[in-house]
């Protein structure tokens, strides 16, 4: 499939502090990338590279296999959404959303149609002549869909859209910006620190960190094979249970052991040998745990309740278990008093081993 | 029934200890409490204390000299008289001129107006550049900026009018025009750079998406939306030119003086009889623009706020 957006060894510094480094990055034609971290990681800072209103340092940038590192925003061939809407105040909808094919001295006529186009695309006809002061957060951020919409361009870029919705809106407009790119087949590439977004939206997801970026996958292979540590720790909510301790023999199986407790290895999947001695995190996600009734493996443990939580279709479980505390996730309807004991059993095929020096995933 | 029962139960319940019902809604306020009577009291005495000097001058300038010389400075005019007001405006003489302060104003008009709108249009702009559009030494060009607001300016004078007349309009209307349009730029600058920097980036940004470019994104976004800001620039340029002095004694000649210049000279006369009633309308003549300006533009602003024009 042919690349739609191509960034080469990019790297941009604000006088002494270096916000991305030598980044490459490919992005096919059509698809949806998520660019997903904690503030400051240099997400929305590459964002900002691509659309042309940040000079990289170093580096060069591709869309549609033109080279527009030194191209001005509106040349690009690129549609931008912000979070705060940035929606001209003084503008009607409409004069909103025709005003950059006015400076582009597009004809009427043409200018009228896209604007319609867009309009019943994003249902929001009836709005055309109101004030973005009279529109509520969810109908401004549809207009500021609607104006990359009418510029016709080949990649949109998303800046965090969702953020200033409140949660239910957020999840609406997140099915619409779906249904949406599944319609126009752009490509989309889209900042958001939300894993809920970026899990649910994404074709890829580029997790970042410090300006690197720390994996490039889909949704699913991040979730179930996060590549190190960090990837592990900020995808999933409530987050991975990270239990430190080393690879040791139990006969001549490879087990996992810490505070006088083992794991076997057997079902895992490990890309480099186990050697005996070796320190490691390992990590379990909380619905890979299985307690009471559930549990389906001959290898048992034995842990106290500490605290519940129910949510609903969820019950969260924080248990005490030979030093350290995890949680797990059973359903709602199972309930455990603070103190109750329980068994439980590991899916270890869907666990996931790091080295402790390097964190990266063994 | 029974509610209509057991509310009158609990009335008279009400009524025999006065505990069920208790507080209730909003509380009731005193209008002459203690804190009332110091707040507006003090506000008064204020107003009193400023408003005593204008009504002595108002009324003054409407009694006849020999009214005057009786002496009862807070005695409402016996004989209401326009004639100092028309002689201030028309006949008194400064100097060599005896067309009155009409001549001053239409000085200080012409000084007035250019000096505003250039030394806005020109700061406004500046003040979009440097909020905007980073360029290369930006910030050392803000902080020049900054120093010269506060450099005070009689240490520039001397320099002043010797540029002045290598220019060849030293005690011209457009020398001090100039002078007042430079000397106005540093505080404006800062005022308009700091509103355009509190418009939140991502606008600016879309703008650029969009494809506007320098001059495009000012008039058709940033301007809009900067209505508040250019009439608080206004109201100080307004009365700041207006009220001038110094520049207006040191850069001019009789025939360009300005109002202020003009004033100072009728008052300030040393020869023939101290009219008290043409001094006073003189000086309430030439204070009335900038009051008028305030007090028109003052709502203006509020509306501008009040309009939506800020937020969006």
């Amino acid at each position: 499939m042919a690349t739609s957006v191509s960034i080469r060894e990019l790297s941009l510094s604000f006088g002494a502090v270096t916000v991305l480094k030598d980044l490459n990055l490919d992005i096919r034609d059509g698809e949806f990338l998520v660019l997903l971290g904690s503030s400051g990681c240099g997400k929305s800072t590459l964002l900002n590279c691509i659309a042309g209103l940040l000079e990289p340092t170093d580096g060069q940038i591709f869309i549609k296999d033109r080279n527009v590192t030194w191209e001005e925003p509106k040349d690009r061939g690129i549609g931008m959404v912000f979070q705060s809407y940035a929606l001209y105040p003084q503008m009607t909808v409409e004069k909103n959303l025709s005003f950059g094919l006015q400076v582009a001295k597009v004809p009427q006529a043409e200018i009228d149609k896209r604007v319609a186009r867009a309009a019943e695309i994003l249902q929001i006809g009836p709005l055309l002549k109101r004030k973005p002061a009279e529109l509520s957060g969810g109908q401004r951020q549809r207009v500021a869909i609607g104006r990359a919409l009418v510029r016709d361009v080949d990649v949109f870029l998303f800046d965090e859209p969702l953020s200033n919705l409140d949660a239910k809106l957020r999840s609406e407009l997140r099915v619409e910006i779906k249904r949406l790119h599944q319609n126009l087949k752009n490509t989309m590439i889209y900042v958001t620190h939300d894993q809920i977004e970026a899990l649910t939206l994404a074709d890829r997801i580029a997790i970042m960190k410090s300006g690197v970026i720390q994996q490039l996958d889909d949704p699913i292979v991040i979730y179930n094979r996060p590549r190190n540590l960090f990837v592990a720790g900020f995808i999933g909510s409530p987050s991975m249970n990270f239990l430190r301790g080393e690879i040791a023999l139990a006969g001549d199986r490879p087990v996992f052991t810490t505070h006088g407790v083992t794991f076997g290895l057997d079902a895992y999947d490990a890309a480099e040998p186990l050697t005996p001695g070796r320190k490691v995190v390992l990590g379990l996600r909380p619905e890979h745990i299985m307690i009471d009734s559930d549990v389906n493996s001959p290898e048992l443990h034995e842990a106290t309740v500490d605290i519940e939580e129910p949510m609903g279709a969820d019950n969260l479980l924080w248990l005490k278990h030979a030093g350290h505390t995890m949680s797990v996730r059973i359903g709602g309807a199972r309930r455990y008093a603070p103190g109750a004991r329980v068994r439980m059993s590991f899916d270890m095929g869907l666990a996931s081993l790091f080295d402790a020096e390097t964190e990266d995933r063994i | 029934m029974a509610n209509v029962s057991s509310l009158n139960a609990a009335a008279s319940f009400d009524s025999v200890s006065g505990q069920v019902a208790g507080p209730r809604g909003k509380k009731p306020r005193k209008a002459l409490s203690r804190r009332n009577i110091i707040l507006y009291g003090t506000l008064i005495v204020a107003a009193l204390y400023y408003l005593l000097p204008l009504y002595v001058m108002v009324v003054t300038s409407l009694k006849g000299m020999p009214e005057i010389r009786l002496g009862n400075i807070f005695s409402p005019p016996v004989e209401i008289t326009f004639e100092p007001w028309v002689k201030a405006w028309a006949t008194a003489c400064t100097g060599l001129n005896c067309d009155g302060l009409s001549r001053g104003f239409w000085n200080s008009v012409r000084i007035l107006l250019p000096s505003v709108v250039v030394s806005i249009a020109v700061a406004s702009v500046s003040g979009y550049a440097l909020a905007n559009w980073r360029f290369k030494g930006a910030d050392v060009f803000f902080s020049i900026l900054i120093v010269g607001a506060f450099i005070p300016y009689q240490v520039m004078i001397y320099p002043i009018v010797i540029v002045l007349r290598e220019l060849g309009v030293y005690g011209t209307l457009t020398g001090l025009v100039i002078v007042h349009t430079i000397f106005g730029m540093p505080i404006l600058t800062l005022l308009f750079r700091n509103y355009f920097t509190s418009l939140p980036e991502e606008l600016f940004k879309a703008a650029r998406i969009d494809g506007a470019g320098f001059w495009q994104i000012y008039f058709r976004i940033m301007l809009p939306m900067a209505l508040p800001i250019f009439v608080v620039a206004m109201i100080l340029q307004v009365t700041g030119i207006w009220n001038d002095f110094l520049f207006g004694v040191v850069f001019t000649r009789p025939d360009t003086y300005p109002m202020t210049v003009q004033l100072n000279n009728i008052v300030n006369s040393v020869q023939g009889v101290k009219e008290y009633n043409v001094n006073m309308a003189a000086t309430l003549l030439t204070g009335a623009v900038p009051l008028i300006v305030y007090f028109v533009s003052g709502r203006l602003f509020v509306r501008g706020i009040a309009a939506g024009a800020v937020k969006g």
